[in-house]
């Protein structure tokens, strides 16, 4: 699978996806979100994915919406269009998405470009990258979902600081606040990356994916839907093949050799 | 390096850095009187090597080390430790003048812990450890953990660990100062190798004449420190590598340095 605006691989069942306008600090324009909706729609889908990551070349991860990029049709772009066509359905697709989405900031993450980011299960980011809010800038509203990350990740006052001073995080601060998961020197990071990836091209999948939904579903629950949702989905991934495998290793002392089914 | 190791293992993980790897797993690579000799003889080649611009020590994911090896000491008594004199060997670890990273993931007690405050900067994976359990066998640290400790983590804290025996984490450990960063354990050595790379792309003989003074900073008066650091300065306007380093800055270009 080829696109215009990504560089787009599997192997070893890792599905990497790795934004691909470098000159542009990988903005997002119309091509780029229609490449990137295909191809998170195929790493869904091909079933020798157990793990995406996605990542940007060159010096930035993604600068968010390309404001270069005029629209289609009349003078003045309509952002409401913008969103629920282009954006609101590739933050869908990773949040919904039954596997690990693993996002490498190997650089700056600004505006829309962050929400990618933080709809991600994991991120691994170069101490080199910065986090900016970015649209503040530009007297918009902080969308693509980043008014449901922020809060929840670093708390109502902190996410409103953010939203309105449009200072800067730095990757340190970003760790600090738990919005990252890991930071890592610049020259360390693809092999940093490449080794979390592995990881959970490994893992069991499938249980993987059901930790995804629950863990999104505790957000918004209350714990009595929360502990009945369990026992439906613990009888699930008790019927898996890993299951059988992680039990069996146990038993006889090994490393499970899970096959994500 | 042509050396022949059983305890240790030798390597270049990338241009001008020199990697020890602690190879004795099966005893948490507990710091025989071996292991010393053969990590001498490696920091000594390594710190001859003009190509060899940076030093990273490690051990494995569970431990960097996990203490001197017991079993060598049980029996002796101070005659014999006399006669051993085995912190000589560490002591010419202490004047390798090339920088040395170590990279510690696992257990880092005792030997280990001082063995790792041998080098310049730590870099720690999130499953560390550090401590100086010593007093459990009824002896103190031996190899500079008293005063390396205490330098780095202050009175208060190094007394916990050198009296209690118990071990801080990772975290803690950074939040003190004894280490420079934490990373998950899956790449923690890519993270020290990296950091070695940007040390060894510096002018050499700056940093080897600028970690010289940083050390002087614990062994000296201010006064003394600030006029070894001034002589220190004033040398490396008789290399090579200044008169580039400063007319690349103005040029505004990247410098190629010599080494000299």
């Amino acid at each position: 699978m080829t696109f215009e605006t990504l560089l787009f691989d599997i192997s070893e069942g890792i599905s990497t996806i790795t934004l691909n306008r470098p000159d542009s600090f990988n903005a997002a324009n119309e091509q780029l979100t229609t490449d990137l909706l295909a191809a998170l729609a195929h790493a869904h889908d091909n079933s020798d994915v157990r793990c995406v990551v996605l990542t940007g070349a060159g010096k930035a991860f993604c600068s968010g919406q390309d404001l270069k990029d005029a629209p289609k049709s009349g003078d003045k772009r309509d952002l409401r269009d913008s969103l629920n066509r282009r954006y609101n359905p590739i933050v869908r697709a990773m949040k919904e998405m039954p596997k690990p989405i693993i996002c490498g900031i190997n650089g700056v993450a600004a505006g829309a470009g962050l929400s990618l980011a933080l709809a991600a299960d994991i991120r691994i980011m170069s101490s080199a990258a910065k986090l900016v809010e970015a649209f503040i800038g530009i007297a918009l509203i902080p969308d693509s979902g980043a008014t449901f990350f922020y809060p929840r990740m670093m708390g109502y006052s902190k996410a409103f600081e953010f939203a309105t001073l449009n200072s800067p995080l730095t990757a340190e601060q970003a760790l600090n606040m738990g919005l990252v998961n890991a930071v890592v020197h610049p020259k360390a990071f693809q092999a940093a990356l490449r080794k979390v990836a592995i990881k959970y091209a490994q893992g069991p999948t499938q249980t993987y994916g059901l930790v995804k939904h629950l863990l999104q579903q505790g957000l918004v629950s209350s714990l009595n839907e929360m502990l009945e949702l369990e026992a439906e989905f613990q009888q699930r991934a008790g019927v898996s093949a890993d299951y059988r495998e992680g039990v069996a290793a146990f038993i006889e002392k090994r490393k499970p050799q899970f096959s994500g089914t | 390096m042509s050396l022949e190791f059983t305890c240790i293992a030798t390597y270049i993980p990338q241009p001008g850095v020199g990697a020890i790897q602690l190879n004795r797993p099966q005893v948490l690579n507990a710091l025989s009187l071996q292991t010393m000799i053969e990590l001498v003889q490696a920091f000594e080649a390594y710190d001859a090597d003009p190509s060899i611009r940076c030093i990273v020590l490690h051990g494995n994911e569970k431990a960097f080390a996990a203490g001197a090896d017991i079993t060598e000491m049980s029996d002796a008594t101070l005659t014999t430790m006399l006669e051993r004199d085995q912190f000589a060997r560490w002591e010419r670890i202490r004047t390798v003048k090339t920088p040395i990273i170590a990279a510690v993931s696992g257990f880092a007690l005792g030997g280990g812990c001082e063995l790792a405050m041998h080098a310049d900067m730590i870099v720690a994976s999130d499953t560390a450890q550090f401590g100086q359990p010593e007093i459990n066998i009824g002896v103190m640290p031996g190899a500079g953990g008293t005063q390396r400790l205490t330098r780095a983590v202050g009175k208060a804290l190094a007394m916990e660990i050198v009296l209690t025996g118990r071990m801080i984490s990772a975290t803690q450990a950074q939040a003190a100062g004894l280490v420079n960063r934490v990373v998950p354990v899956d790449y923690y050595l890519q993270e020290a190798f990296a950091l070695a790379g940007d040390v060894a792309s510096k002018a050499p003989v700056a940093a080897r004449l600028a970690k010289e003074a940083v050390l002087k900073a614990h062994s000296t008066t201010l006064e003394g420190g600030l006029e070894f650091e001034r002589k220190n300065f004033y040398m490396l306007f008789a290399t090579d590598d200044q008169k580039e380093g400063m007319a690349a800055f103005v040029e505004k270009r990247k410098p190629e340095w010599k080494g000299k």
